[in-house]
């Protein structure tokens, strides 16, 4: 197939090749390794294909424009208390990853339990190629209450 | 036997702005390989090149009668939110580039290009030959429109009575932020609708318009259809039926449903969004289940119906009536919609990311849709996965289809020969 096309970029006389050619597979995220929190993990799984799949897709690469990724982004591996306040309050703001900005609203998860949000935060630590600590549901508990003065 | 041509052309350049010169992708022998027809899938007769690839994020496009080809970007690349891509046979050019805006969309009418971002409209003169006099003063023709980080684009058409239409989408998936008690939506006086606008007046908005259809959650596609004379709009259905209301809709009603609604408009119609919504399975207008709908009962028949209607979430970005005379007869005053793909069929696999044709008979939807252009995606029909996704939609002077992606800034060009 006679696809390829010429590009000439100016300026500084920059010389762009650039081809047709298709053909580019997305990567197959990387199975979970870890130590220890297996079965919170697991379990977060389940809340996760319940409640955050249907935005942020089974692979957690979000969507376009929209449902920001939770691949290796500093929202997921960052701060535990930020992460946990987004899932128990929802987030309403423009968030910029890697130059893309995502706008679409999501909505507060507070109804459910501790152990719940640990578990899929856990999981979202843990999956898609991220490698961060887990949360427990000590620590949810502990953003849970000093979290009302941000409750609408 | 050449399968791969080399980078032929070094071109001096000293201008301000970067000229890039495509050599057009010839269409290859549709036996040689996996990648004839710029990798799309085609009725038979039809085929396809890409003319340009890599162009940011193409919106919608217009085509003048010399052949340039207007083109909206989402976001502004080099500073410059619209393209002008010439084409000469089988060599395009990027001819310029202005406006410091991004946006959706554009359309040429009676001398003038529209463009449009999340909260204007502006328009530039153009001369006997449809170029922009003067790119860097455009006149300002609607300003303030809300823009809430959702379904923000204002996607436009012009009627032949010197009126523009501009959608201004729902900041919401049903309303449920803003009506909790089920008294009534109260953001419909400002957005989910189409508003009319004059296309001569400067500097209008809200009080200078009229919300000329209501209840539509979000239209990126519409187009005036000249056959009979009325706005035709695609709307993006809602999300979310089963996560919000589980007992009553399952996963897989949920990826189906609703339907993605076209609607032929009139003046004060109520295409009922937040409240109705449409099953196409069951050929229904329903009563939403935010307002006391239980997957079984109808809506109140004020609202109106939809004139099409085609699975859930597919995501309808350009709408074209085609009035070649290029195509099979078949095509003549069809439409062309194209559908972005969706996002939230999730668990079940997404859908769409393909051209549909929608026949139409005496101006109006005439027999079942057909998939007229698919594989932009390539192996994975998600958003992140796809390679390509359909957009904007133009007919060129010699009856051609171009179709613009805007994940990889493609722009397709599809032909037919007997």
């Amino acid at each position: 197939m006679t696809r390829t096309f010429k590009v000439v970029l100016a300026p500084a006389s920059v010389l762009l090749l650039i081809n047709c050619s298709y053909g580019q597979v997305k990567p197959v995220p990387k199975k979970v390794t870890h130590s220890g929190a297996v079965s919170s993990i697991a379990r977060g799984k389940m809340v996760y294909t319940n409640i955050c799949l249907a935005c942020h897709m089974a692979d957690g690469g979000g969507v376009p424009t929209l449902n920001p990724p939770l691949i290796k982004t500093t929202y997921v591996l960052g701060d535990k208390p930020t992460l946990i306040k987004i899932v128990l309050n929802g987030f309403k703001e423009d968030v910029e990853i890697n130059g893309q900005t995502y706008s679409n609203n999501m909505t507060p998860h507070s109804d459910l339990k501790d152990r719940q949000i640990a578990d899929v935060l856990t999981y979202v630590r843990k999956s898609f190629g991220n490698q961060a600590s887990v949360i427990t549901a000590a620590e949810v508990k502990k953003v849970r209450a000093s979290n009302i003065t941000n409750k609408k | 036997m050449n399968k791969k041509k080399l980078i032929l052309l070094f071109l001096p350049m000293f201008a301000l702005t970067g000229l890039i010169v495509f050599n057009a992708c010839k269409n290859a022998d549709p036996k040689t390989n996996g990648i004839a027809n710029a990798g799309l899938t085609l009725p038979g007769g039809f085929s396809a090149v890409a003319i340009a690839e890599h162009l940011g994020n193409p919106r919608h496009m217009v085509i003048t009668p010399e052949n340039d080809i207007y083109v909206h970007l989402a976001g502004t690349k080099n500073g410059k939110g619209i393209l002008v891509l010439h084409e000469d046979g089988d060599k395009v050019t990027v001819k310029s580039s202005f406006a410091s805006f991004g946006g959706t969309g554009i359309a040429i009418k009676n001398g003038y290009l529209y463009a449009s971002n999340n909260t204007e409209v502006y328009r530039y003169k153009l001369n006997d030959k449809e170029e922009v006099i003067n790119p860097d003063q455009p006149e300002r023709i609607v300003k303030g429109l809300l823009s809430h980080r959702m379904h923000e684009p204002k996607a436009i058409a012009l009627d032949n009575d010197g009126n523009i239409y501009v959608n201004i989408g729902a900041y919401s998936n049903i309303c449920s932020d803003y009506d909790h008690n089920k008294t009534g939506c109260p953001i419909l006086d400002s957005a989910a609708g189409i508003w009319q606008f004059k296309a001569d007046k400067p500097d209008q908005t809200y009080g200078d318009g009229i919300r000329y259809a209501g209840g539509l959650r979000n239209v990126v596609g519409l187009a005036w259809n000249q056959q009979d004379n009325q706005l035709f709009v695609m709307q993006h259905g809602r999300d979310a039926l089963h996560d919000l209301f589980p007992n009553l809709y399952s996963v897989h009603q949920s990826a189906e449903l609703p339907a993605e609604c076209m609607f032929a408009l009139k003046k004060g119609d109520n295409a009922g969004w937040p409240y109705v919504y449409y099953d196409w399975m069951q050929n229904k207008n329903m009563l939403g289940p935010e307002y006391g709908g239980d997957g079984k009962k109808g809506a109140d028949p004020k609202f109106i119906n939809p004139v099409a209607a085609y699975p859930g979430h597919y995501a309808p970005d350009g709408l074209l009536f085609y009035t070649g005379n290029q195509f099979p007869e078949k095509y003549k005053n069809g439409a062309f919609i194209a559908f972005h793909g969706s996002w939230n069929r999730a668990p079940e696999p997404q859908a769409g990311y393909c051209v549909v044709f929608q026949p139409f008979k005496n101006g109006m939807p005439y027999g079942k849709w057909e998939v007229f252009a698919d594989g932009f995606a390539g192996p994975d029909k998600s958003p992140n996965g796809a390679e390509h996704r359909p957009c904007g939609l133009a007919q060129g002077p010699d009856g051609s289809l171009y179709i613009s992606d805007d994940q990889r800034g493609t722009i397709y060009k599809i032909t037919y020969k007997n």
